[in-house]
């Protein structure tokens, strides 16, 4: 039994119970990142100019490990679906798997349903863009010309390819705010993109944008977390050097 | 109906991670995580109806590159047919993909050498910060100790500097935005089993 991990999920269990309660009774606070505000700007002015806004959720990853960042993605796709349901030109979601595909449409669809707009959802608007990454990069570049695109995110497991899709929106002139939980991506987005999400900003996103109490406070708790590993890691190399392990 | 699935969601994921540290779990784990695996499975081939149904509409609207979407569809129907024809195993079936769709990805990946060559000269006009500047320098100087040069490797670049830039701050870079990576990953799943995410839908 691995009481160490059982253990920190217990912990962030609590913490984020406890903090959810907390953030119920305030206001949050939130440290200004560069790249969210300007999105939050950028999906004002879509609505109003009656451009699209395309998020891509990547591929390859629901069953693995990188599972967490296209739930990130779904999570502000939920949002901003909501946001932005009743544009001439409602969001499109595309992603390089099939399953989610299938749960960026049910997402969008609820974000339909809650600002009371339901009956203007299409389902083609959450799409599958390419079964590779690289196939699935090719298609959503074609998107940001055919479709009128001028904002675009990546939120969610991309590769190098990610810069392929920062040039093809440059040469739109769209804005792309880029995040990937892979720093080769990371890497190339920083060269590419105009915005960029580094780590733990992609999983952050969605409290910028006003997605409640608890993502509020998974915010602290990433927090907490953080300062114990950062103290773990500070007394490792301390015994380390003393020759005690 | 929503609720149930709320109900069924939030049992599901936590036997799913209780079962990663807990070993009697363990077994209802992996049946669980295989039920995942076989309705993914499915989900491809509704994927490939909603990707017939997304490019049919392009055509039919005859909306901007709509050619592509009759060239994918024909392509889409012909290795299918063929596929069910001569069978997944055929030279012909192994050929299509060896031919087409691997040379096709690779010479995009030779692509995005150029692509980013041309936005890292772009970077400093459009950010121009000392972080671009560390991350240009540091490029150019990976890119100059990594290759094969007229006269020979210089000894202390490539055997000792670009060593110490990889192994050290690269690395050390890396396994920083890997742990926070890690770190969003435990709050985003702790959400979902929450019911506070709810990537299958509801209000």
């Amino acid at each position: 039994m691995n009481l160490l991990g059982l253990g920190l999920i217990v912990l962030a269990s609590v913490l984020l119970a406890l903090l959810t309660m907390r953030q119920r009774r305030s206001l949050p606070t939130l440290r200004p990142i560069a790249a969210m505000t300007r999105l939050y700007r950028a999906i004002g002015l879509s609505v109003e100019d009656g451009t699209r806004l395309l998020v891509l959720l990547g591929g390859d990853s629901l069953l693995t490990r990188n599972g967490a960042a296209p739930l990130a993605g779904l999570n502000l796709l939920r949002n901003l679906s909501e946001r932005t349901s009743l544009s001439d030109r409602p969001p499109v979601a595309a992603a390089g798997e099939a399953p989610l595909a299938l749960l960026a449409q049910d997402t969008m669809e609820a974000g339909y349903e809650a600002a009371g707009a339901g009956e203007y959802f299409q389902p083609v608007n959450g799409r599958v863009a390419g079964l590779t990454p690289f196939s699935a990069a090719a298609a959503a570049m074609l998107t940001f010309g055919d479709e009128g695109v001028s904002t675009g995110m990546l939120l969610g497991h991309f590769g190098s390819e990610a810069a392929l899709l920062a040039e093809a929106s440059d040469r739109e002139n769209a804005l792309l705010v880029g995040s990937s939980d892979e720093p080769s991506a990371l890497a190339a987005l920083f060269a590419a993109a105009p915005e960029t999400l580094i780590g733990e900003e992609l999983f952050a996103a969605s409290a910028y944008l006003g997605s409640g109490p608890t993502h509020t406070a998974s915010l602290t708790v990433q927090d907490i977390l953080r300062w114990i590993v950062v103290a773990a890691l500070l007394a490792g190399a301390g015994l380390k050097l003393f020759g005690i392990i | 109906m929503r609720t149930v699935a709320l109900v069924f969601a939030i049992i599901t994921g936590a036997v799913v991670l209780v079962g990663y540290f807990v070993s009697p779990l363990a077994p209802i784990q992996q049946m669980l995580l295989n039920w995942a695996i076989i309705l993914a499975g499915t989900a491809v081939v509704v994927g490939v109806f909603n990707l017939i149904l997304v490019h049919g509409t392009k055509i039919s609207h005859r909306e901007k590159g709509g050619i592509y979407s009759a060239i994918l569809l024909i392509c889409l129907f012909a290795a299918f047919l063929f596929g069910l024809a001569l069978g997944p195993d055929h030279p012909a079936m192994r050929m299509l993909v060896n031919a087409v769709i691997v040379p096709v990805e690779a010479s995009m990946m030779a692509l995005l050498a150029v692509t980013l060559l041309y936005a890292s000269i772009r970077l400093l006009r459009r950010r121009a910060s000392v972080m671009t500047v560390v991350f240009l320098g540091t490029a150019v100087f990976v890119w100059f100790s990594s290759a094969t040069l007229p006269f020979g490797e210089i000894g202390i670049l490539s055997n000792w500097l670009r060593p110490w830039i990889q192994h050290v701050w690269a690395l050390g870079g890396a396994r920083g935005i890997l742990l926070g990576v890690a770190l969003g990953t435990v709050t985003t799943g702790l959400r979902v089993i929450f019911g506070a995410d709810r990537p299958y839908g509801g209000k």
